[in-house]
């Protein structure tokens, strides 16, 4: 390259950095939300129409006319699932302007719990839907963190209530053998508190088998389970860890429909290239979001229809991790929505704000209607001691070419759950020295 | 014309062994010093810091005690991420199991355990070398990682294995801010590199040098094989811990063995390899290549304005790097600090080069 080109070139840069600068005019009352997202690496499958959804939310919000006018602006940041990588997006975005970072959804149970520390001194808002750590959803102990909709308690209570509906009551369950095949990090030993918890209870026994990360050697797993022959396969795997254990089901002939898989194991990319292989596998997803809403044929006449969506390829717009993305923004927005309602209507809030909307969610039938997810959820209300809100679920089966959703509406039994929760939040206020807030009423 | 030592003569053994035997870097490294306690920390932005500088000081001070092992000893090691773990966690359970234990004396304790663990796996280094020896360290890795796993104690049964340390402060002073957090960080990367520097200067390090270079003639002018190798291990191991202890405390807060997992090894290996083997300087420079260069790489499109897909930036961050470690090794197999003496070396003669 000669040196004239050189200058050439570096002036079409600095004139593009130029034009870049002048083509972002942030008007001051916007609100800003983060998008951390994985779109590379090997969880990319799952990443991917996650962030997609994400995104195209906010898009149709904004194609809306915003929160009461407020338009929202998003910054997507790649993590990669790698928790440094997190953490820096995290620092990079929280004090974005306009008005800081609204909420974060960190896709990924060690970034949350990077970021849970450093939440209360930057006071932003951890939204953790269907993940996370489960006794996060007592509010006293936990102000900043939000696992709303569901965390991995209440899906393995809910599995075991499915199991028990399809044995004929939670009393036949004395007796039976329900196993655990889980990956090997925080993510995959979350529930096991809670099964030991619902064993003791009604007398079945569990096995747990954990697989070490990626999950791609399993053989030993299943010949385990192949001498052991559990009533039951409860499957919490990430990533490549799910078709391994569906193809290794199908080696040492464990029945699929015997397996329940979590949410983040029954993505349409987890089990499509299985095909028939993975016929009568079960799994429990967050309310409805395997269903198909309004917001679905709005999200095409306002977004896609204008060449504006986020999904280039046509393939991740209505698969369920597509819509538990747009779930996750339309809590986010209404939480937005929320603060606007108290702290001044039409003007953009504060994070901190943004975190009194999270606690104070109040979202009807009717109104879950009018934002077009009346089909995708049930009503959700949150509060200063349930972080959580509702946590409707249902149960899903893979028919061998897509999801079938089951009739039934299942929830957690508080019984089990709650002082599950309060038990393990009050060693973890014990062991960081937290003082807890008090809840009223 | 400004670096040059003309003039300045040595008239005591003391002045010729110093670390920096000319003026001009003795005055470089002040003014260095200088930007870091006090430039830094007014000027630089809460992201600056909290997401650049101490994850860089952290790891280039583990990557000093990979350096000692590998870089002065020439014992390969793959096991570095499971000295940090070994340093976090036992600092993390002395702090949840004696809660009045102050926090320096915890990060030290967690130095001293990953030096146990180092030791003993650096006792095969005995007799094997080379490769066998990194897969040898290699397991340390995997026993590590698998220990905090499946180990309830280790973590202080937590249900779900993480760990997450307290509101720490020392002297009283809290360290939640990023001012204190990164002053913190960097006094402790100063005296270890400074300990570090010294000690690879001494007869000890003399002797590491003497190993890695030929063994066998090592031990026929009198050097204990076995007692250099595993002082190498034993002081390597205990910096690693000390930065492990660090980057669970001060960085993450709250972690999980994936944080500390075989990609961790690796990546330090490529710092000390990219830095230059054998420098402590090096150490700097490769954790700096590291860290910040994707950072960077990362915001390029931005600044320029290119709305660039995120995923599209992370391909063209990863090529991009690939090519300049590629670039670099072929430019200057020695490490970044070679090109550092280099451009010194030429300094000198500047403006008259012959």
């Amino acid at each position: 390259m000669t040196k004239m080109k050189i200058k050439h070139v570096a002036a079409t840069l600095i004139a593009a950095g130029a034009l870049g600068a002048m083509a972002l005019p942030a008007s001051a009352d916007d609100q800003f939300v983060p998008l951390l997202a994985y779109r590379t690496g090997s969880f990319a499958p799952l990443g991917i129409p996650w962030a997609d959804g994400k995104m195209d939310y906010l898009k149709l919000v904004n194609a809306r006319g915003g929160v009461n006018g407020v338009k929202i602006t998003y910054d997507e940041c790649e993590t990669a699932y790698a928790t440094d990588r997190g953490v820096e997006c995290y620092e990079r975005l929280k004090k974005q302007p306009p008005t800081g970072a609204s909420a974060f959804d960190p896709q990924s149970t060690g970034i949350t719990f990077a970021v849970s520390d450093k939440a209360p001194s930057d006071k932003v808002s951890i939204m953790t839907v269907g993940y996370g750590l489960s006794q996060s959803t007592d509010g006293s102990v936990f102000p900043w963190n939000f696992p709303l909709l569901g965390t991995y308690w209440t899906a393995a209570d809910i599995m075991i209530q499915d199991i028990a509906k399809r044995e004929g009551g939670m009393d036949k369950l004395k007796g039976k053998k329900i196993a655990l095949v889980y990956h090997d990090s925080p993510y995959g030993k979350e529930p096991i508190a809670l099964l030991q918890a619902r064993a003791k209870k009604e007398g079945f026994e569990l096995l747990l088998y954990p697989v070490t990360a990626p999950g791609v050697e399993q053989k030993s797993t299943w010949l385990q389970i192949r001498q052991s022959r559990p009533n039951y396969v409860l499957l919490w795997s990430a990533g490549i860890m799910t078709p391994t254990a569906l193809r290794e089901a199908q080696a040492t002939g464990y029945a699929r429909d015997k397996m329940y898989g979590i949410w983040w194991a029954a993505s349409e990319g987890d089990v499509k290239d299985l095909g028939d292989v993975a016929k009568g596998y079960n799994a429990v997803t967050i309310h409805n979001t395997a269903g198909r809403g309004k917001v679905h044929d709005e999200l095409k006449a306002l977004v896609y229809d204008k060449g504006q969506g986020s999904d280039t390829n046509g393939t991740t717009v209505g698969t369920i991790a597509h819509t538990r993305g747009m779930v996750i923004s339309m809590l986010t927005v209404e939480a937005i929505r929320a603060a606007q309602e108290k702290f001044g209507k039409g003007k953009s809030v504060t994070p901190e704000q943004v975190r009194w909307g999270l606690e104070n969610l109040n979202l009807t039938q009717e109104y879950l209607e009018s934002i077009g997810f009346g089909e995708l959820m049930r009503p959700v209300k949150t509060s200063c001691q349930n972080h959580t809100g509702d946590d409707w679920a249902r149960i899903i089966t893979w028919d061998g070419a897509k999801f079938q959703v089951k009739p039934d509406w299942y929830r957690s039994d508080a019984s089990i759950v709650t002082p599950l929760v309060k038990e393990f939040a009050e060693k973890y206020a014990k062991d960081k020295n937290l003082t807890t807030v008090k809840c009223a009423g | 014309m400004f670096y040059r030592e003309n003039g300045q003569f040595k008239t005591t053994y003391r002045s010729d062994q110093q670390i920096f035997p000319v003026r001009q870097d003795r005055i470089f490294i002040f003014a260095v010093l200088l930007l870091a306690f006090v430039a830094v920390p007014l000027l630089a932005s809460d992201y600056f810091l909290k997401a650049l500088l101490i994850p860089f000081l952290i790891l280039a001070l583990a990557a000093i005690g990979l350096n000692i092992l590998v870089g002065y000893c020439g014992q390969i090691s793959l096991g570095t991420g499971a000295f940090m773990a070994v340093g976090a966690y036992a600092a993390w359970n002395i702090g949840v199991r004696f809660p009045q234990t102050p926090l320096i004396v915890e990060i030290l304790l967690g130095g001293f355990f990953a030096t146990l663990v180092g030791v003993l796996f650096g006792i095969p280094s005995l007799r094997i070398r080379g490769l066998y020896l990194a897969v040898a360290t290699l397991a340390a890795q995997f026993f590590v990682d698998w220990a905090f796993l499946r180990i309830p104690f280790f973590t202080n049964y937590s249900p779900s294995g993480n760990v997450s340390v307290p509101a720490l402060s020392v002297f009283g002073v809290s360290l939640q801010a990023a001012i204190p957090k990164y002053l913190f960080v960097l006094s402790f990367v100063v005296v270890f590199a400074l300990l570090a520097k010294n000690l690879v200067r001494g007869a000890i390090g003399r002797q590491w040098m003497a190993i890695r270079d030929m063994d066998v003639a090592a031990s026929v002018i009198g050097i204990r094989p076995m007692y250099a190798k595993l002082t190498a291990f034993a002081v390597s191991s205990f910096v690693v811990g000390v930065a492990g202890a660090l980057w669970g405390f001060l960085h993450l807060g709250s972690w999980e063995p994936l944080a500390f997992d075989l990609n961790r090894s690796f990546q330090l290996l490529f710092m000390v390899i990219i830095g230059g083997l054998g420098s402590i300087l090096g150490s700097f420079f490769g954790a700096a290549f590291i860290v910040l260069v994707p950072v960077a790489l990362n915001h390029i499109p931005g600044w320029f304005g290119l709305p660039l897909a995120i995923d599209t930036a992370a391909h063209i961050e990863h090529m991009i790097f690939g090519a300049l470690i590629v670039f670099f090794l072929i430019a200057e197999p020695h490490g970044l600090a070679k090109l550092w003496t280099i451009a010194k070396e030429k300094l000198r003669l500047w403006p008259f080069p012959h």
